[in-house]
């Protein structure tokens, strides 16, 4: 297939019979145009070679597969921070399979997980919708809302915890000392945190759907509701997935908003597992133990981000524009 | 997200890969070469340094510090984290020569790496620091009988404040026994006053209910049994009875409802005592400072303090005291400087420190600070407080501070657990006894 021969597929594409599938042919007609100009030049720009990816891999396997083998060696041992690590054989792992916590962390972990993803995706999808239409005080209203999402997650949880002063703050009640209410309040206060961050990947997915398609919808009748579920979701779908992994794994590793709102309270009953790795570690100085938890916490995260890409095809996705 | 979230990662990841690479290179000493060079002092850097800053420049002008050639420069670090900056420290070459702790369990684990001096035969041979402090506060810092650390702050009792107006307008005075303690809550709450505030978030409040509690009802010895390492000591009795009579405080109202949404450190626990939603408050010494702080015009008129009240049938005495006697210096085995930092040490016998911890409304541990406290913003409290201390049969050191690290935040988790309701008085017992 040559250049020119994707492009003329692509003309007919266009000039088709096919306009839901409007997007994907306007993509491709750009790429048909830029190689039509100079099919050579295209071809040589190509993909940098892979030193330019040189400075990025030290860095992560400096910063972050060094630790991450350390932290799993560290797990064989027993270690309070002085002197030198002592070897101590599988000790923590059988420690923390028996651990009580371990199974109620990962409970709450998943329970927060699936709860945050709830609350942000639903927020965030519309919100997001209603900020791609290009009206001013929409425009205006988006730069607001992004605010959040710039502040520091530890001045957030710290404001969030003199608003939930059961005395002298906005929502009296001991939301702070209940399972539920505590529960609750890391929740909003992530989705408070991380809510402009999707809803600006929703924005992006949002604009990026053809006009021409709410266009024809229109002209068939469709009402505002039908064109919201029959055009804008499916559209959406591939935006849908990118911000579900994110928040999904992101999730995985939420802490100082739990550090300084609950201390992983009230008992033990909102300490997620970073939360528990930390205890261990910065509390109880049980290094071996903290790193048997962190590398557990490796092993979860890696095994379910690989899961989702896997079901929700995000590693497939044929889309030119990427991550859409 | 993903990017936060990895970011926060590669911290944790990169703190793990130079403790571990300090850690296997571990052996340099603190800071610069024998003879000459700075000696760091590590310190908690809160509103009370300014003792200290004090302390470091009068001794870098000193003829003892030009003697031993060395100049102490001091690392404050702010904040509740010390404890963990001061563990990732001293496990790198960075180590301090001096510094801050709280002496028992705080401490235990850097004696049991011999990374601590240990200073019994230096205090016993020299004068200016056998007989510079209260034999109390020192032994109470020590561990197995021997001692690491020396007297460096002011005295810090568990002391129970009482609103002296609130008091006055209802009618009350404050408690010296168990069932007067209770006839006043019924009547306070009649009067739509929460009668004690707590922190519960903060846990240590809470911690200090049971200190007392065990105290006055089984006595010194219970706790003592515990904090030398038979966890079979919490199936005393006295546990259990204390842990019964919290519980039923909780059910009767006495701390309030949102009791385990107030915090302590973030101002909660206080401004609910200054402003007269609450008559009572269980806390340490620093509460006089604090609320001299926030709201000095209750500090002044209003605050009033006694002793935790006697337990009917209970076999504590009423003068024992509970609390963090101080804190303490203790010098890393490590330094190059041991003379520079015994030298330095000897400061905080010297008349000049104890006047610096008096004006800032400390009571120091100094065997002659009692001729000096009339220099106090509050002669009186100072006074009681310094007469407590002095007079007390046993100090038992707070709980949290005296156990080992690794047994402290469970036993605070479970503490927390029972003040929540999440936990009966007897699943409390069997809880702690599975501590190790």
């Amino acid at each position: 297939m040559s250049p020119t021969v994707t492009g003329r597929t692509t003309d007919g594409d266009r000039t088709g019979v096919r306009p839901q599938d409007g997007g994907r042919a306007t993509g491709r007609d750009r790429a048909g145009v830029r190689t039509e100009g100079g099919g050579r030049a295209g071809a040589r720009a190509g993909r940098p070679s892979t030193a330019w990816a040189l400075p990025a891999v030290l860095f992560f396997a400096f910063f972050a597969v060094a630790p991450m083998v350390l932290a799993f060696c560290l797990s064989f041992t027993e270690w309070n921070g002085l002197g030198d690590p002592r070897p101590a054989g599988l000790a923590n792992w059988r420690k923390l399979l028996d651990d009580p916590r371990l199974t109620q962390s990962l409970t709450v972990t998943v329970l927060l997980t699936a709860v945050s993803w709830a609350f942000q995706s639903a927020v965030a999808l519309l919100l997001g919708v209603w900020a791609a239409g290009r009206q001013r005080n929409r425009a205006i209203l988006s730069a607001v809302f992004f605010v959040p999402f710039l502040l520091s997650s530890t001045a957030i949880s710290l404001l969030f915890y003199a608003l939930l002063d059961p005395n002298f703050g906005i929502v009296r009640g001991d939301t702070l000392g209940t399972t539920s209410g505590a529960f609750l309040a890391i929740v909003f206060v992530g989705g408070w945190q991380f809510i402009p961050f999707h809803t600006l990947i929703y924005q992006g997915g949002a604009r990026q759907i053809p006009d021409v398609l709410y266009q024809a919808a229109a002209m068939d009748g469709a009402g505002r509701w039908r064109r919201f579920r029959s055009i804008t979701l499916p559209q959406l779908r591939n935006t849908a997935t990118t911000s579900s992994v994110l928040m999904i794994v992101g999730s995985l590793t939420y802490f100082e908003t739990v550090l300084i709102l609950t201390q992983g309270g009230p008992g033990t009953d909102t300490a997620i597992l970073p939360y528990l790795m930390y205890e261990a570690g910065f509390k109880n100085y049980d290094f071996g133990y903290a790193s048997a938890v962190a590398s557990f916490l490796v092993v979860a995260a890696t095994a379910l981000s690989l899961l989702l890409v896997r079901l929700t095809g995000f590693g497939a996705m044929r889309s030119t524009r990427e991550g859409m | 997200m993903e990017s936060y979230s990895r970011r926060r990662f590669l911290g944790a990841g990169a703190a793990l890969v130079s403790a571990a690479g300090l850690a296997a290179c571990g052996s340099g000493s603190g800071s610069g070469g024998p003879g000459g060079g700075a000696l760091t002092a590590m310190v908690y850097g809160d509103d009370a340094v300014k003792i200290q800053v004090t302390s470091v420049d009068r001794f870098n002008a000193s003829a003892a510090a030009k003697k031993t050639g060395a100049e102490v420069r001091l690392q404050k670090i702010p904040g509740s984290e010390y404890p963990a900056k001061l563990r990732t420290a001293m496990g790198s070459p960075n180590a301090p020569d001096v510094f801050f702790n709280w002496g028992g369990g705080s401490i235990k684990a850097y004696r049991d790496a011999h990374q601590l001096v240990d200073l019994t035969d230096t205090i016993a041979s020299d004068p200016v620091l056998k007989g510079g402090f209260l034999p109390s506060v020192l032994a109470a810092g020590a561990l197995g009988g021997r001692n690491y650390g020396i007297p460096m702050r002011g005295m810090q009792p568990v002391v129970l404040f009482y609103n002296k107006t609130l008091f006055a307008e209802q009618g009350l005075r404050p408690p010296a026994t168990w069932d007067q303690l209770l006839d006043n809550n019924a009547r306070l709450k009649k009067a739509g006053i929460t009668p004690f505030a707590l922190g519960g978030s903060d846990i240590w409040p809470e911690l200090m209910w049971l200190e007392y509690l065990v105290d006055r009802i089984g006595g010194p010895e219970v706790f003592d049994r515990i904090k030398n390492g038979d966890s079979a000591g919490w199936g005393d009795p006295a546990v259990l009875k204390a842990a019964e009579t919290v519980r039923r405080l909780i059910d009767d109202g006495a701390f309030g409802k949102g009791y385990s949404s107030v915090a302590y450190t973030n101002g909660g626990a206080p401004a609910l005592f200054a402003k007269g939603r609450a008559a009572m408050h269980l806390m340490g010494s620093w509460e006089y400072s604090t609320q001299l702080g926030k709201f000095p015009d209750f500090a002044r008129k209003d605050l009033g303090w006694c002793a935790f009240p006697t337990y009917d049938g209970g076999a504590g005495d009423i003068r024992n005291v509970v609390g963090n006697p101080t804190n303490y210096w203790s010098v890393n085995a490590r330094t190059s400087h041991k003379d520079a930092a015994v030298a330095f040490l000897r400061d905080c016998a010297s008349p000049a420190y104890t006047k610096d911890l008096i004006a800032n409304g400390d009571v120091p541990a100094t065997a002659g600070a009692a001729t000096l406290l009339d220099a106090s913003p509050n002669p009186a409290f100072a006074r009681f407080q310094y007469r407590m201390v002095q007079q007390a049969p046993a100090f038992t050191l707070s709980w949290d501070q005296a156990v080992d690290p690794s047994v402290q935040t469970p036993m605070l988790t479970e503490i927390n657990k029972l003040f929540v309701g999440k936990s009966s008085p007897e699943r409390f017992v069997s809880a702690l006894k599975g501590l190790k």
